[in-house]
């Protein structure tokens, strides 16, 4: 009787797409968000992307050619084991088509070898590092927002240029901070600066005295902060402290977010150059949706450029999919390096063979508090860097996608 | 110059010094865990919530009540303390007659949905917490510039592990505190009422935790996290000092805050581990801790 039923349910499944125009699986589509919901970046990622990509779907008008869009989303810890366990799970038994935001190297680097294998499209947010275009790249996989090459090339290159000679490193002590270390070292010594040295702290770390003082001692003129969020937050803030910024040494913070410095206060980090690939506060486009964003959110909060670029991502991939008439991840994934990317986000974004969305980054400053006009007004952005400045160049790229 | 092992003494000094500031938090994070050890025969695990709970009582205070960072420091651990005592006589008090793991078990738990509430209301990027403007600034000793705070947390520190020393070891209430854990049913017989000095014990230990957590609040941001991060090693000064010896706690946490800071000059990538090994070593040698009594 079951097996009947089976069979029955099989055959008017199959009628059912045999017939339908446009070919998208189980009569839906369905992104994931798999983000950090707990711990360290849940604050630059998190919820925060969720509500981001329903704002996408919502904007897109709630169906793709007539099929319901569905959003789940789950916490993965920041553990690439628990990522890819939970992206095999979704693409197996929960007809999830694609996966979005991807927040720390590790979980996303996870999550791309199991699309990979299955066909599924990734779209990589939150995550820095420079391999997911490079070895670990993949015909269905996206970067999206920033990486740690255009955050090198844009801080430590302002940096070198305002006359920051000589460096040293605090690094976070695993891929992220090594890769972020190694791209910033490039910059510096091609700009003719000089490392004088580097020191590896564990992750996370709470007290940074000893490190700071190792770079106070290094004499160098910029302490370059390869590390992230509550990291780069508790070094600041204890480098004020122990008067290293007063004594003329400068920090540099690689990969900084607008919540970092929410959560320092423009007191302690006013002056900080940084790069970053998304500021609410640039033209009309940008506040309008960062205040739907913010009230969504239950007020009091601006978004990161992790948020708006997960909003970019889901609407370039809802848009490519009904461009396509599929969610077959290859058709779709060709139709996204096909069409152009033009939203509050990203206003002449091109998605290259690499997997990387090129796309105009910023050199801001942080405001001093006589500047800043409320919460949240934080940066002063002192430069555009237009996309093809600001990211890797294709010839450079070991992307094994990339035709030399 | 003078060096040792290639880092110039001048700068060794500092970081030692900078090794017995991290020793405090240690020191004061472990004396309540061993208070309540001795004397409840529990083992913790909410004491770093409850160093959090400190610093956002702090954080809150001076925000919504504009209450300063002096009188944070007597509020907070009032706060917490109540806490604590609630936890202690809705909860803990149940669980004396049985198995260690149980208290553990119970307030792991705890711990966990204490965070998990701060953790959803402020997110986890900390909240800003200044240095009192008296004690900003700091000195230049010549081989490094310490910040009159950091100053304050070692003198802070000091006071109330010697003044609880000697408070348990050296004064009647200490003695009666003492036997009533060797032996309640006869202390309770001398008229003395033994579950409020046990409560009043696990609100003392409790209010300690908030006291570091006070002091923490102007060094770390004030975030959910900031306790989950340190229980685990304040866990392991406990072990290697011997569970339960108030003396040896103090100064086991002083003395791992100087070995970490030494790591932190020779290999930094192993500072956050170096406890860990130390506690192995001590394990297999004396397997009661350094200043533990038997086996």
């Amino acid at each position: 009787m079951v097996m009947k039923r089976l069979l029955l349910g099989a055959a008017a499944l199959a009628l059912s797409t045999g017939m339908a125009h446009a070919q998208y699986s189980d009569g839906k589509v369905k992104i994931g968000v798999l983000t950090d919901l707990s711990g360290t970046y849940s604050d630059l990622a998190g919820k925060g992307t969720i509500v981001a990509a329903q704002m996408a779907i919502d904007d897109f008008g709630g169906k793709l050619n007539g099929m319901p869009i569905e959003l789940i989303s789950a916490d993965h810890q920041n553990k690439a084991d628990i990522a890819s366990g939970i992206a095999r799970k979704w693409y197996d038994t929960e007809q999830v088509d694609a996966i979005a935001e991807l927040v720390t190297t590790a979980a996303a680097i996870a999550v791309r070898e199991v699309s990979k294998e299955k066909g599924k499209i990734d779209l990589v947010s939150g995550a820095a590092s420079t391999p997911l275009t490079n070895d670990k790249c993949s015909a269905t996989g996206f970067h999206w927002t920033y990486d740690t090459y255009a955050l090198a090339n844009g801080t430590g290159d302002a940096v070198v240029k305002n006359g920051g000679k000589t460096w040293f490193f605090l690094t976070a002590d695993y891929a992220f901070g090594h890769n972020l270390q190694a791209q910033t070292e490039k910059v510096v010594k091609a700009n003719g600066g000089v490392v004088k040295g580097a020191v590896k702290h564990p992750f996370p770390n709470a007290d940074f005295s000893s490190f700071l003082l190792q770079a106070q001692s290094s004499g160098a003129q910029i302490i370059g902060l390869a590390n992230a969020g509550a990291d780069t937050i508790n070094a600041i803030k204890q480098a004020k402290e122990f008067g290293i910024t007063q004594s003329g040494q400068q920090l540099a913070g690689l990969l900084v977010f607008i919540t970092d410095i929410h959560s320092l206060g423009l007191e302690t980090a006013q002056g900080m150059m940084l790069t970053t690939g998304f500021y609410w506060d640039m033209d009309d486009q940008t506040r309008a949706w960062s205040k739907r964003w913010s009230e969504k959110m239950g007020g009091g909060k601006m978004p990161s450029m992790v948020h708006a670029g997960t909003y970019s991502q889901v609407l370039h991939y809802l848009k490519s999919a009904a461009a396509a008439k599929t969610d077959e991840g290859i058709k779709v994934a060709d139709e996204m390096r096909k069409l152009p990317i033009a939203d509050f986000f990203a206003k002449n974004g091109k998605i290259r063979a690499d997997g990387r969305m090129v796309h105009d980054m910023y050199l801001a400053q942080v405001k001093k508090p006589s500047e800043s006009k409320g919460p949240w007004d934080y940066y002063k952005i002192v430069r555009t860097i237009p996309g093809d400045q600001a990211y890797q160049p294709l010839s450079e790229s070991t992307c094994p996608l990339v035709k030399k | 110059m003078m060096t040792i092992l290639g880092i110039p003494t001048q700068a060794l000094f500092g970081q030692l010094l900078l090794g017995l500031i991290n020793g405090a938090f240690y020191a004061m994070l472990s004396l309540g865990l061993a208070l309540i050890f001795g004397l409840l025969n529990i083992i913790n695990f909410s004491h770093g919530a409850l160093y959090m709970m400190g610093a956002f009582v702090a954080w809150l205070a001076l925000n919504f009540l504009g209450l300063g960072y002096w009188p944070a420091l007597i509020v907070a651990p009032l706060v917490v303390a109540l806490a604590g005592i609630v936890i202690e006589r809705t909860m803990l008090c149940r669980l004396y007659k049985l198995d260690h793991l149980y208290g553990l078990l119970l307030t792991f738990g705890l711990a966990l949905i204490i965070e998990g509430l701060f953790r959803e209301g402020y997110g986890v990027s900390g909240q800003p917490y200044s240095v009192p403007s008296e004690l900003a600034g700091g000195w230049n000793l010549g081989f490094m510039f310490l910040p009159i705070y950091r100053g304050w947390v070692v003198v802070a520190s000091l006071v109330l592990c010697l003044g609880t020393w000697y408070a348990i070891e050296k004064t009647k209430l200490g003695a009666y505190l003492r036997a009533a854990t060797e032996n309640p049913t006869l202390v309770q017989a001398f008229g003395i009422n033994v579950p409020v000095m046990i409560t009043l014990t696990y609100g003392f230990g409790v209010a300690l935790a908030a006291i570091a957590g006070v002091l923490a609040a102007p060094i770390y941001q004030v975030s959910p996290k900031m306790g989950s991060d340190l229980i685990i090693v304040v866990f392991a000064v406990v072990v290697i000092g011997g569970m339960g010896s108030i003396m040896g706690s103090i100064l086991t946490g002083y003395m791992l805050g100087l070995v970490e800071g030494l790591t932190k000059v020779f290999y930094p990538e192993a500072a956050s581990t170096v406890i860990f090994m130390v506690m192995v070593v001590v394990l297999l040698i004396k397997p009661a801790g350094l200043f533990g009594k038997g086996a």
